[in-house]
């Protein structure tokens, strides 16, 4: 399993590349979140506040181990701007997968 | 214009004759009372203009400022005193506004017209021009809109904290010892036909040595308002509507406290296009406000309108470009607060400043205003959630002191108008700036005390009696639940 942090304008670009490359299901949530870029400052009214948490996207998707690489690689270059802020890649093993309407199993489900 | 034009006429001549004007005068002053459509038609237009800036122009203003569990509270407050003060309107609140008030009347009227007790579609009230009238009616329900905007503008300076029950008792306390009084004494006039009337009496029994004749004459001249009587201008409310209910948000805001998690918590606003929506409907129904305050539909209505224009640019431009500037951003929010800052500063010059004088006033107010929000606001520690009294308060004293150097015909204002040196005629009164600042000055210092003072007695007895301020795990969870029941968005 590939979890992904992005900047949430670079979604569509992501999910376009990486159907390209035969990914064919992923989850997206939107999150908040902070890493090396530690948020901004609003100022209403002369009232400052700062914004600690900024948002992001979070992306999940299984894939068979044989893509996995490509995948990360995928992601990695769509979502790069070289500015901080492009997010974070992490990698997992995954126990089992099955598809609910037929019961396959395993890389079938994916 | 051309109607000034005649009216500067009948001055010269009276001037040119003097013995002529003066033989002329001692007629007593007979008088037609003449009603217009047209002005019946553009005050009704006013007057539901007033009540689209309360609602929903002030609500979604305020709404939009304040965090999304306190969305509907907002709402709501500003909603139930419109109608709540709608109600104590036609009850009692014309007749102390606007009735003799008998030994008080200089303070504030009585209950002649309590339950509008001999008010008909036949009764009349005069305007500001000689045998101009309007029905009354049509000026109870313009007024009406007044009483019910000025409690509403208080609430935001403790917006997230006070108890919706308490808030209702505080209201209808407020308006009666404090709103229908301060426009009593700003508002209250016999009239153009009245003070000809009376002055041409008073000439009369002063040449036929009747003292006594010459003394009640001159008593019914001085039966005004206190402010009225020292001079004081206010062409639609500045001391009456906005100090006072600016001051009486800064007593509320020091008397409930800060919010729970102030200066800690992000208290941003939860929309900014609600509010963006409800400062450009106030900038609308501030027509209604200002031009409507003239009560006839003639050319100062249109310089009211115009000066509604160009202060309110001025006073959105001017506290833009100050923060552009000091803070490195052009923000909506400042630019819409200075829009609002602008309508305030002008609410009191409307019919008096010119339009330059307008511009330049609603610049003035812009930055003041900004600089007082922005930097002394924090520097005091002031939880004025919404700005009250930074904008109100504030703008509200810049325009009624300014309206006093601004209402000079040398600076393009429209001049002091004078009803009883010519009786019948209207002139422009001779300008003595000195005088004008004094009267100002002394306009404002007594609302300032008498609405601070009023109100801090009205908050603390409520206070004592049922509490101000919603328990603190109410005010975490929002008052939306907690005090209404229900939430402002639902998925």
């Amino acid at each position: 399993m590939i979890i992904a942090a992005i900047k949430p304008y670079k979604l569509d670009e992501v999910r376009e590349a990486l159907t390209a490359v035969g990914v064919r299901g992923m989850m997206v949530t939107e999150i908040k979140g902070f890493g090396a870029q530690s948020g901004h400052t609003e100022i209403y009214r002369g009232a400052e506040y700062a914004v600690n948490f900024v948002p992001k996207m979070r992306l999940e998707m299984v894939v068979a181990d044989g893509l996995a690489d490509q995948v990360v690689d995928t992601i990695a270059k769509t979502a790069s701007t070289g500015k901080i802020g492009d997010g974070k890649i992490f990698v997992l093993d995954v126990a089992g997968a099955l598809r609910v309407r037929t019961g396959e199993t395993g890389d079938d489900a994916l | 214009m051309k109607k000034l034009l005649t009216l500067a006429g009948a001055g010269l001549m009276a001037a040119a004759i003097p013995a002529f004007a003066q033989n002329a005068a001692l007629v007593p002053y007979v008088y037609e009372k003449a009603v217009h459509g047209g002005d019946i038609a553009w005050m009704s237009i006013s007057t539901v203009l007033v009540l689209l800036m309360i609602i929903p122009g002030l609500a979604l203003f305020y709404g939009g400022l304040v965090r999304t569990k306190n969305m509907l509270s907002m709402l709501t407050q500003v909603f139930a005193i419109s109608a709540v003060v709608c109600i104590i309107w036609v009850t009692y609140g014309y007749s102390l506004a606007f009735s003799y008030g008998g030994s008080m009347d200089t303070y504030v009227g009585g209950f002649s017209k309590a339950f509008l007790s001999g008010v008909d579609a036949t009764t009349l009230v005069p305007t500001f021009t000689n045998g101009v009238w309007l029905p009354e009616y049509t000026f109870i329900a313009f007024q009406m809109t007044f009483a019910m905007i000025t409690p509403a503008l208080i609430v935001g300076a403790f917006a997230e904290r006070m108890k919706f029950s308490s808030l209702l008792v505080f209201t209808i306390l407020w308006v009666t010892f404090i709103y229908f009084p301060m426009a009593h004494m700003v508002w209250w006039w016999g009239g153009p036909d009245f003070l000809a009337e009376q002055q041409t009496l008073k000439l009369i029994a002063e040449a036929a040595g009747d003292t006594a004749g010459a003394a009640a004459a001159a008593a019914n001249l001085a039966a005004n308002g206190l402010l009225w009587n020292w001079g004081a201008l206010d062409f639609a409310g500045g001391t009456v509507v906005h100090i006072n209910a600016g001051v009486a948000g800064l007593v509320g805001c020091i008397m409930l406290g800060k919010r729970v998690g102030y200066g800690k918590d992000s208290m941003a606003p939860h929309s900014l296009t609600m509010t963006m929506i409800g400062g450009a409907l106030l900038w609308v129904g501030w027509f209604g406000f200002n031009a409507g305050s003239n009560l006839e539909s003639n050319a100062i209505t249109s310089l009211a309108i115009v000066n509604t224009f160009v202060a309110t640019a001025g006073g959105g431009v001017a506290w833009m470009f100050a923060e552009w500037l000091l803070k490195g951003k052009p923000s909506l929010l400042g630019l819409v607060s200075g829009v609002v800052t602008g309508l305030v500063a002008v609410t009191p010059a409307a019919g008096f400043a010119g339009p330059m004088g307008a511009l330049v006033l609603g610049l003035v107010a812009g930055v003041a205003c900004f600089f007082f929000v922005a930097y002394v606001k924090n520097m005091f520690k002031l939880d004025d959630s919404l700005d009250v009294f930074g904008i109100h308060g504030l703008a509200g004293i810049i325009g009624a002191i300014a309206t006093g150097i601004l209402v000079n015909p040398a600076l393009g204002g429209a001049g002091i108008p004078d009803y009883t040196s010519v009786p019948g005629t209207l002139q422009v009164g001779a300008y003595d700036m000195m005088f004008m600042l004094t009267a100002q000055t002394k306009a404002v210092l007594f609302t300032i005390a008498f609405s601070g003072i009023g109100s801090f007695i009205l908050f603390k007895l409520v206070d004592m009696v049922m509490g101000l301020r919603v328990k603190e795990d109410i005010e975490r969870e929002g008052l939306d639940l907690a005090e209404h029941g229900e939430r402002a968005y639902n998925n």
